[in-house]
Formats: C-alpha cells, sequence, structure tokens
C-alpha cells in the first residue's frame, strides 16, 4: 500500500531549511511591516523570543516553574543601561552592539549568586523559592532609588560617539536588526543546547530527579548551570530592551512582568523547542495590539488562558504537531468540518462574550460619554435591557453551539488518534 | 582480601523505631549475593543505604574499600556503585535511546558539558548501543520510556543500573511482577549483563534467589542471621525457623526448582 511508504516527520525536513526561513523571516519582516508600528512591535517581538526561550530553558526542559524570570531580564536591563550611561559619559568605552551582552553578563551573575540558592529546591519549593527572590528583588527596586531609578526610572541615549559604518542605532531599524541578529544567534544557541550532554541531563532532572542522582549526576549542578544559562539569555533580552526603549523603569523586575512569561510560554508550548517563540508572538501581540483596541484586554487574556489550560495544555505548539500528525497520516480532511463547526462556534460565543465584557466595561469606566458605545462599529445602547437581551442572547447561542461542536469534534478526533494507533501499531508489527 | 561492599555493624532508626540492627555484612568482588528475608526485615532500607538513599545511624559501609558515609548517592555512583529500583524508575519521557546514554554519560567524562553535541559523542553512542543489545532492546531505541510494555521497562530499568559500568550493581527486586517465564528469561538477562561484576540482590522469588546467588544472606528484623551458600542456608535451622521453611515448603508446593 502506498501509506506504507508514506513517512512525515516534521522535524526531519531539513533544518538547515528552516534556520534559513527563520533567518529571512528575520530579515524581511520590516520590509513588509514598514510602519512604525509594526517596526516597534517587531524590535519587542525579537526580544520577547530571546526572553521567552530563556525562560523554557528552565520549564519546558528542567522542569522548574520560575515565577521569577523578570529578575533576570530586569537586572539584565539595568545594568545595560547604566553601562550605556557610563559609555556615553565617556568613563567606559564599549560599543552599542555589545551592551546587550553587558546585559547578558549580569543575568549570568545574578542568576549565579540568586539561582544558587533558588535550585537547592526543586518543584513546589523551587517555585516558592523564586517568588520569594522576585519580591526581594521588587522591593530592592523600591529602596535603592540610585539604582533603579524611583518612579521615573532610569532613562538614556543609545546614540553615542561617531556612527560605525553608518550605524549610529538612532533609526528604529537599526536597532531592530541588531536586536534580530541577537534573536537568531541566541535562538540557534538555545537550540544546540538541547543537543548537549548539559541539555539531555536537564531532561532527565525534569522526568527524574531521582534517578539522576544514582546515574553520577549531581541535580542541583544541573539545575543551577541550566538557571545561568537560562539567566545570560534573559539577560540580553534585557539588555536589548534597554537599547530598545531608552528607559528602563522598576516594573521590569515586577511580578507582573514574571507572570507574562510564564503564561505566554505556557500559551505558546513549552514542551516544544519552537513553543516560546510563539508565545512571544502572541505576547507582543496580546500586550501592544490588544491593549489599544479595549481596556478589557487582560481580562480576554484570562480566558484566553483558560481555554488553553482546559482543552490544549499543551499550548499552541502542541495544537500545531498534533495536527501535523494527523495530516502526516492523511487525515486532516476528516476533520475539517467540525473544525469549521468550532470556528464557527467559537466566533459566535466570542462575539457574544465580547459584546457582554465590552459593555460591562462601558458601564463601569466611560458611562460619562453617555449610554451608547460603539461595538465592532455597531452602536450598542447600554442603557437599554434589549440590548443586553440580545448581547446575552448570542452569548448563551454561542455557548451552546460551542459545546455541540466541541463534543462532535472531540468525537472525531479520538475517533482519528485511534485510527492513527492501530496504524502505528500495524507498521511496527511489519 | 578486599571487598566489594562491606557492613560494619550498620544500625539505621527512624525516629524510634530501629529498622537495621547492627548488620555486618562483607561481599567479596565478583560474587553474586542475594538478600532474602520476611516483609520488613529491612531488606529496601538496607539498600538504601548502601546506595546513599539513607544514611546510616551508626557503622560504617564501604564501596570498593572506601567509606560512603556522609556520601551523597551521585558521588557513590561515582564510585563505581550501581542501583536499580523495585518500582521502575525511568526517564518517562525520553526515548528508550536516551534514557541509557543519559547513564553513560558520566562514566564517558561528558560531565555537565554543553560545548559537545551529543550526537558528537561517539564513546557514549557506542556504548549505549551496546547496552540496548545487551538488554535486547535495541530495536524499541526511539520509543519513549513510558509506552513500553511493563517487562521492557524492568529491562530498562536493569540497562540504565549497568549503562555506567559500575563493578557492584544494587539490584532490588528486579523480577517483581512478572510472569513465570518472563522471570526465567529476565534472570538468564541479569546474568549475561553482571558478567564478572559484584551483584546484590533483594529477591522475593526463591526460584530466582537459588538460581542466581553465590552466597544468601538472611536479614530478619534489620540483622543478618545467616550467610553462606545456598545448601548451607537452606540446611540452617535458625533459617527454616525463622523465615524460609514456610517459603519453601510454600515453593515446593507450587513446582519451583529450588
Amino acid at each position: 500500500m502506498a501509506s506504507n511508504v508514506y513517512s512525515f516527520k516534521p522535524w526531519n525536513v531539513g533544518r538547515w531549511l528552516i534556520w534559513s526561513v527563520f533567518a529571512l523571516v528575520l530579515v524581511l519582516a520590516p520590509m513588509i511591516w514598514t510602519s512604525s508600528l509594526g517596526l516597534t512591535m517587531l524590535s519587542q517581538i525579537g526580544i520577547a523570543i530571546i526572553a521567552c526561550l530563556s525562560y523554557n530553558v528552565l520549564l519546558g526542559q528542567g522542569g522548574m516553574l520560575s515565577f521569577g524570570h523578570a529578575v533576570y531580564t530586569g537586572l539584565g536591563s539595568f545594568l545595560a543601561i547604566h553601562t550605556l550611561n557610563f559609555a556615553a559619559a565617556g568613563k567606559f568605552g564599549i560599543p552599542v552592539s555589545l551592551i546587550p551582552l553587558v546585559g547578558g553578563l549580569a543575568g549570568f551573575a545574578f542568576a549565579a549568586l540568586l539561582g544558587y540558592v533558588t535550585t537547592k529546591k526543586s518543584g513546589t519549593t523551587f517555585a516558592m523559592i523564586t517568588l520569594g527572590v522576585g519580591e526581594l528583588v521588587w522591593s530592592m527596586s523600591l529602596m535603592l532609588p540610585e539604582f533603579f531609578g524611583g518612579e521615573g526610572g532610569i532613562s538614556s541615549n543609545r546614540v553615542i560617539g561617531k556612527p560605525v559604518l553608518g550605524i549610529s542605532f538612532g533609526p528604529q531599524v537599526q536597532v531592530y536588526y541588531l536586536i534580530a541578529l541577537y534573536c537568531f544567534v541566541a535562538t540557534a544557541a538555545m537550540f544546540a543546547l538541547t543537543r548537549t550532554p548539559m541539555g539531555r541531563m536537564l531532561n532527565a532532572v525534569r522526568d527524574n530527579p531521582e534517578r539522576v542522582e544514582f546515574i553520577g549526576y549531581d541535580t542541583q549542578q544541573v539545575r543551577w548551570r541550566a538557571f545561568m544559562i537560562s539567566g545570560f539569555f534573559a539577560g540580553i533580552a534585557g539588555g536589548l530592551a534597554a537599547l530598545n526603549f531608552e528607559i528602563v523603569t522598576a516594573e521590569v523586575v515586577g511580578a507582573s512582568r514574571s507572570g507574562a512569561y510564564l503564561l505566554f510560554v505556557f500559551l505558546g508550548g513549552a514542551t516544544f523547542f519552537f513553543g516560546p517563540i510563539i508565545g512571544a508572538v502572541l505576547m507582543v501581540i496580546g500586550i501592544v495590539l490588544l491593549s489599544e483596541w479595549t481596556k478589557a484586554w487582560l481580562f480576554y487574556l484570562g480566558l484566553i488562558f483558560l481555554f488553553m489550560v482546559m482543552y490544549a495544555p499543551g499550548g499552541v505548539a502542541s495544537l500545531i504537531m498534533m495536527n501535523l500528525r494527523v495530516a502526516a497520516f492523511g487525515k486532516l480532511r476528516r476533520l475539517w468540518t467540525a473544525y469549521l463547526a468550532l470556528g464557527g462556534a467559537g466566533a459566535t460565543l466570542l462575539l457574544g462574550a465580547a459584546a457582554v465584557i465590552e459593555m460591562v466595561y462601558h458601564v463601569q469606566l466611560n458611562a460619562a460619554l453617555g449610554p451608547v458605545m460603539n461595538f465592532l462599529g455597531a452602536p450598542l445602547n447600554t442603557a437599554s435591557a434589549n440590548t443586553w437581551f440580545g448581547a446575552l442572547f448570542v452569548l448563551a447561542t454561542g455557548a451552546g453551539m460551542f459545546e455541540l461542536a466541541r463534543r462532535s469534534f472531540a468525537h472525531e478526533w479520538g475517533e482519528v488518534q485511534g485510527e492513527i494507533e492501530k496504524e502505528i501499531k500495524r507498521r511496527e508489527a511489519l | 582480601m578486599s571487598f566489594a561492599v562491606e557492613l560494619k555493624d550498620v544500625r539505621k532508626s527512624f525516629g524510634k523505631t530501629e529498622i537495621i540492627r547492627g548488620a555486618s555484612l562483607s561481599v567479596k568482588q565478583g560474587e553474586r549475593v542475594a538478600i532474602i528475608g520476611p516483609n520488613g526485615a529491612g531488606k529496601s532500607t538496607l539498600f538504601n543505604l548502601i546506595s546513599g538513599r539513607f544514611h546510616a545511624s551508626t557503622g560504617d559501609i564501604l564501596v570498593n574499600g572506601k567509606s560512603i558515609l556522609g556520601r551523597k548517592p551521585f558521588e557513590i555512583n561515582r564510585m563505581g556503585l550501581a542501583r536499580s529500583f523495585q518500582v521502575s524508575n525511568l526517564f518517562v519521557r525520553l526515548s528508550v535511546f536516551e534514557n541509557i546514554r543519559c547513564a553513560v554519560l558520566w562514566s564517558k567524562g561528558y560531565r555537565y558539558s554543553f560545548w559537545r553535541f551529543l550526537a558528537d559523542a561517539k564513546d557514549a553512542n557506542d556504548r549505549t548501543d551496546e547496552v540496548l543489545k545487551m538488554i535486547k532492546l535495541d530495536k524499541r531505541r526511539d520509543v519513549l520510556a513510558m509506552n513500553l510494555t511493563y517487562a521492557e521497562q524492568r529491562a530498562l530499568e536493569i540497562g540504565i543500573t549497568i549503562a555506567g559500568g559500575a563493578d557492584v550493581i544494587l539490584l532490588d527486586e528486579p523480577t517483581a511482577g512478572m510472569s513465570r517465564s518472563e522471570t526465567t528469561r529476565f534472570v538468564q538477562l541479569i546474568r549475561e549483563v553482571t558478567v564478572g561484576k559484584t551483584l546484590l540482590t533483594v529477591e522475593h522469588d526463591m526460584g530466582v534467589v537459588f538460581g542466581l546467588a553465590d552466597r544468601i544472606a538472611v536479614l530478619v528484623y534489620g540483622e543478618v542471621i545467616a550467610f553462606d551458600t545456598p545448601e548451607a542456608v537452606r540446611a540452617n535451622p535458625r533459617v527454616q525457623e525463622a523465615y524460609l521453611g514456610s517459603v519453601l515448603a510454600e515453593a515446593q508446593a507450587s513446582g519451583a526448582h529450588v
């Protein structure tokens, strides 16, 4: 049979091809999204990719749930911006393009110091200690305004000295390409890490720390070293952010930033190497775009997170990989009607929910502007019971439809998976 | 005469309960020793003491002539002692090959290296393939450990234990939960992979014990009441009285060759 010889391994399609495409995307992106907002977002995505990947060295590869990753990106930012200011004052000669490395070394040093304590424990205790360290650094930021800049933060100017080869890092696009370069190298380095003895033992520690102790490895050492590597790349991301924004405020070491890393790495998918890259893109879109569109953006993020944890705990990356598997066995076509139903019902549910959420926010925050608000181009009167009834009706219908569609999808999906399992068994038996 | 494992009046208490009460045992190099005893005699505790999972309250334990007091499990492993677990203790989200390779890496000097690729670690990869052949899982090398059958998981457990090349091997109930035919094959496997090594095993299956061991240590209530050849142990009246009589009768009744 033809299906016997048909094999599809997405992780084998030619690694060089994937990396070339990645490089090409980084190079071409600012030529496609040429607006100033586009460039701003691309720069932030590049930084977020490094930060999220560095977080996943801990979470996905080492099984370390850190609640304080912003400590290392943030301290990297502060050290970087102080170095930049020193350089600008002529006290310290360092090219601007190497400032992110200063951030990286700072992240590394703090991870070595704080991580030595943190990584003594694993599991829940580890998570609690990272939370404590995060709060500690956050409170330090209030106590040491000389270093953290107090309320106003530390600002700087990245254009120092004479331009080298016409590059002054004044225009945003030049900063973007610096970020893109760091992003590519850091991503490649962190991928390479997963192919080394250190990277593999980190996976082993994640799966079964107890057994690792009995095959000659000190789990604390493995965790501590991974923590330092993670801190180094986190610091690079922080240093790039300092260059990008030319201002660093205390909130970059705060708990909400740490929470964002955790949330979006999870959303992107911690079990696959490329998951955090998706998470990083979602993070910037979520924080920059969504917050432009609606005041309720955090509420939506919470909802998305909730749905993801309930229905796809492996994140977007696992959704992609599971569907690739179905496609590899030529069964994706069978699912597309179910997907269509799921999509239609989901859109209805979202529309109803969004209308209700927006109306609640309007009543709470913008009541002074009158009862009529604009929702996707349509005027909604929040004072009229009919509007509420309509919105709730759409919401309820959407929810009902979604549940029905979800059940039929789950059924169909289960059948397809069963067939694939059988097919795999059959091939093994050959 | 140097001993592979030497216990000198070892005691271990948990709270007020003394589990190991002055156990002494000297295992010669290259010897196969089975530790038997009724439930709660402290067999697993003894293994946990020798492998460094617990620390002895008093007394001394020597591995290859060196004291392991106060040492951590990974340090004892580096001294040439490896152990398996009663409940399979694998890296479930890694493939069979990766499971074994993880156990090989330290012994080949790769330590915590993040500047060398695993693909280039030829000595470690060759050793891994060799071990996979020994435990007969070479055809299953890319399967995740969590997807193995029970017997395969037990074999992988042994594979991880021997992969690092330790010369003292501790097997904690290696055949637990296996069928009779699987057990017979498995004993043969254990024999093959531990050639030339010192073997200590805790085992409930008397067929396995008498088939495998050069000497048998009988542990009752935290004390070694007998340590001798299988024949002598079987004839020992104290052992008969304390433990073996009932078990032997049972085993003979069920037709096992003892």
